[in-house]
């Protein structure tokens, strides 16, 4: 039983990762043919360097990424704060109506999300081309903002209350017993909702596909268009980057879960 | 005593239509140590609360030197708490959780540094400013939590059950290192408690309170001797309550037998409880005896025996210093100063009867939560 189990475990990793493995064997490669090892080499990185529509793209990518999880947290962290300072009958109808984005199908997301924009754009304001930027940044914020919510809540909850009322009565108004006492404890699950926030917003490909305009395209958005054509393996190098960034910042939010962990346990072994 | 310091008038309370403060009348004096004593819920942590500023009475005010301060925020009111679990910020060290009012009301550094460190020294943690939260035992968190409320040098410090989570021998330090910081700082306290024997030894006056009314207010003696009802009697230590009738001053009845006593000022023949201590009783040979029982039960407890006597088929707790075997007669004698007279009450007839004393059972109810609001 304990060897089935042991090679359960190891079967579901390897099929966990080996597209990762593939693609990352891929980005090494001489030839262009991914059926073929044909010799390493760090060319393929060093043309996505040479290319500039791609750093461009890139760079989309990343501005709307972090502008959209900054913001998002901001926002996510008030209201986490506003909801659980809600009365519980309403607390919990509330906290399902934040979590439905999550489930919905992100091309219902991307689509409503559009049209709301284009009637907004041309029948309220007027605007020939209602979709830019501003419209992705929007829906970015949109869709990242459960998460947030979804991190810090659970840190809300395990916050002593008194620990608030303690600030006040030592001198705090409500808002500097916030920035005192409320943000330093919630902190972990600020952290880890904007990271997953920002991975969100990073490799999100339907809803930007319908909401962006044609003046600014994020990179997955551009290399969906490049599926049509044959992919050019600096793009493998490109994503291999993308994917150890993405890795790098889960192992962060992991190590700063885990730390967290264990100072709430000593603190609950002295108490 | 000193001056007013705090009057409540009228405080009422309630939540979701549930009546948790009745009416509550009751004003500190300056300096004063002074105690809510009650079992759970009966309204004495929400008193507190509204004199710190985190409720708001639903009817009633709060008056503090004269001004009326129901809708002052907390952060305005001279008053710091120390929290039932200490509230200490577990993101800041021991220096800097005492520092954190001064820091907040903007005191220049070299302040902070001289009023932080007094004030370790008096809370015996001295050398301890760097440690973290969670490397203090309980009691050292208990320290600082007083400390940080005190840095502030407010004018009343509110403790709610501060000692509820340390052990016994703990407890009785901490006790007496209260009272002495109280008597050192000359700072209103007003402390909430469960336990009685803490309430006894510390205040300089006590408030019984139950079901969110206020069953009497006095000084510890007179709470403990001269108990008003029958809740009283039976939640300060341990009462023998019986029924009588008051024949005229000084004159008693019960149990078919007129007995002296030192109370006055009952109608005629007016129905009365009749409260005798435990410890009070003097056990006497069956025939030099008022009363002739026979011990159903005894109860070794360190400085003396609990014995259950019967007498007529009501059950009587006798603390006592000789031993009496299950099954013995014996006599007691009342003397007239042995013998309270109270009142009926709402409470008369619930408490003082022994009948189904068990003596684990009482030790098991004494310690059940006492988590309020």
């Amino acid at each position: 039983m304990k060897h089935l189990n042991r090679i359960f475990t190891i079967l579901i990793f390897i099929f966990l990762y080996i597209p990762m493995a593939v693609l990352i064997v891929a980005s090494f490669n001489v030839g262009k043919d991914i059926t073929e090892f044909e010799g390493f080499t760090l060319m393929q990185y060093a043309e996505v360097f040479k290319d500039r529509s791609l750093l461009t793209l890139l760079g989309n990518s990343l501005i709307v990424s972090i502008l959209a999880s900054v913001i998002a947290t901001v926002f996510g962290t008030v209201a986490a704060v506003g909801i659980s300072g809600l009365s519980p009958r309403l607390r919990k109808p509330v906290m399902a109506l934040t979590n439905i984005p999550m489930t919905n199908p992100d091309i219902v997301t991307g689509v409503s999300l559009s049209l709301l924009f284009v009637f907004i754009g041309s029948q309220m304001l007027g605007q020939r081309n209602s979709l830019t930027f501003w419209t992705l940044l929007i829906a970015h914020i949109t869709f990242n903002l459960p998460y947030v919510i979804l991190n810090v809540m659970p840190k809300l909850h395990q916050m002593d209350k008194s620990l608030t009322e303690a600030a006040m009565d030592l001198g705090c108004t409500p808002l500097q017993s916030f920035f005192k006492v409320t943000l330093p404890e919630i902190m972990p699950g600020v952290i880890s909702g904007a990271i997953m926030a920002f991975t969100m917003s990073l490799d999100d490909f339907v809803i930007s596909y319908f909401v962006t305009g044609l003046d600014f395209i994020t990179l997955p958005v551009e290399i969906y268009n490049y599926t049509k054509k044959q992919i050019q393996p600096k793009i493998y190098a490109m994503f291999t980057m993308l994917f150890l960034l993405i890795f790098v910042l889960m192992v962060i939010m992991n190590l700063l879960q885990l730390k967290n962990d264990k100072k709430q346990a000593k603190r609950g072994g002295a108490a | 005593m000193s001056k007013e310091l705090i009057r409540l008038r009228d405080l009422t309370m309630e939540f979701d239509g549930e009546r948790i403060l009745d009416a509550i009348n009751l004003y500190i004096n300056d300096h004063e140590f002074l105690t809510l004593l009650g079992p759970s819920g009966c309204g004495k942590t929400t008193t507190l609360r509204i004199i710190g500023g985190f409720l708001t009475p639903t009817a009633g005010t709060v008056t503090f030197d004269g001004k009326v301060i129901n809708d002052v925020p907390p952060y305005q009111r001279q008053i710091n708490t120390v929290f039932q679990r200490y509230a200490l910020f577990p993101h800041l060290n021991v220096f800097d959780n005492i520092a954190f009012g001064l820091r907040v009301a903007k005191l220049p550094k070299d302040e902070i540094n001289e009023r932080v460190n007094k004030m370790l020294e008096i809370v015996s943690l001295k050398g301890y400013g760097h440690r973290s939260i969670s490397a203090l035992s309980g009691g050292q968190q208990q320290r600082v939590a007083i400390a940080r409320a005190l840095v502030n040098q407010p004018k009343v410090l509110l403790l709610d059950e501060p000692l509820g989570a340390l052990d016994l021998r703990l407890r009785k330090d901490m006790q007496n290192e209260l009272k002495r910081i109280q008597q050192a700082m000359g700072i209103t306290f007003i402390y909430v408690t469960h336990d009685q024997e803490e309430a006894l030894s510390m205040s300089d006056t006590v408030v019984v309170m139950d079901k969110g009314r206020i069953q009497q207010i006095g000084k510890p003696e007179d709470i403990y001797n001269e108990p008003k009802n029958a809740f009283v009697a039976d939640f300060i230590g341990e009462s023998n309550i019986l029924d009588g009738v008051m024949l005229s001053d000084f004159k008693v009845k019960f149990f078919g037998r007129t007995f002296t006593c030192v109370d006055k000022g009952f109608e005629p023949n007016e129905p009365v409880d009749v409260v005798i201590r435990p410890e009070d009783i003097d056990i006497v040979a069956p025939e030099e005896g008022h009363l002739v029982g026979t011990v159903t039960s005894v109860t070794f407890k360190g400085l003396n025996y609990d014995i259950i006597v019967e007498f007529k088929g009501f059950k009587w707790l006798i603390q006592t210093t000789d031993f009496h075997g299950v099954g013995s007669t014996i006599g007691i004698r009342l003397n007239p100063e042995d013998i309270h007279i109270m009142h009926k009450s709402e409470y008369s007839g619930m408490f003082g009867d022994y009948s189904s004393y068990s003596a684990e059972y009482d030790e098991l109810t004494e310690d059940a939560g006492d988590e309020e609001e």
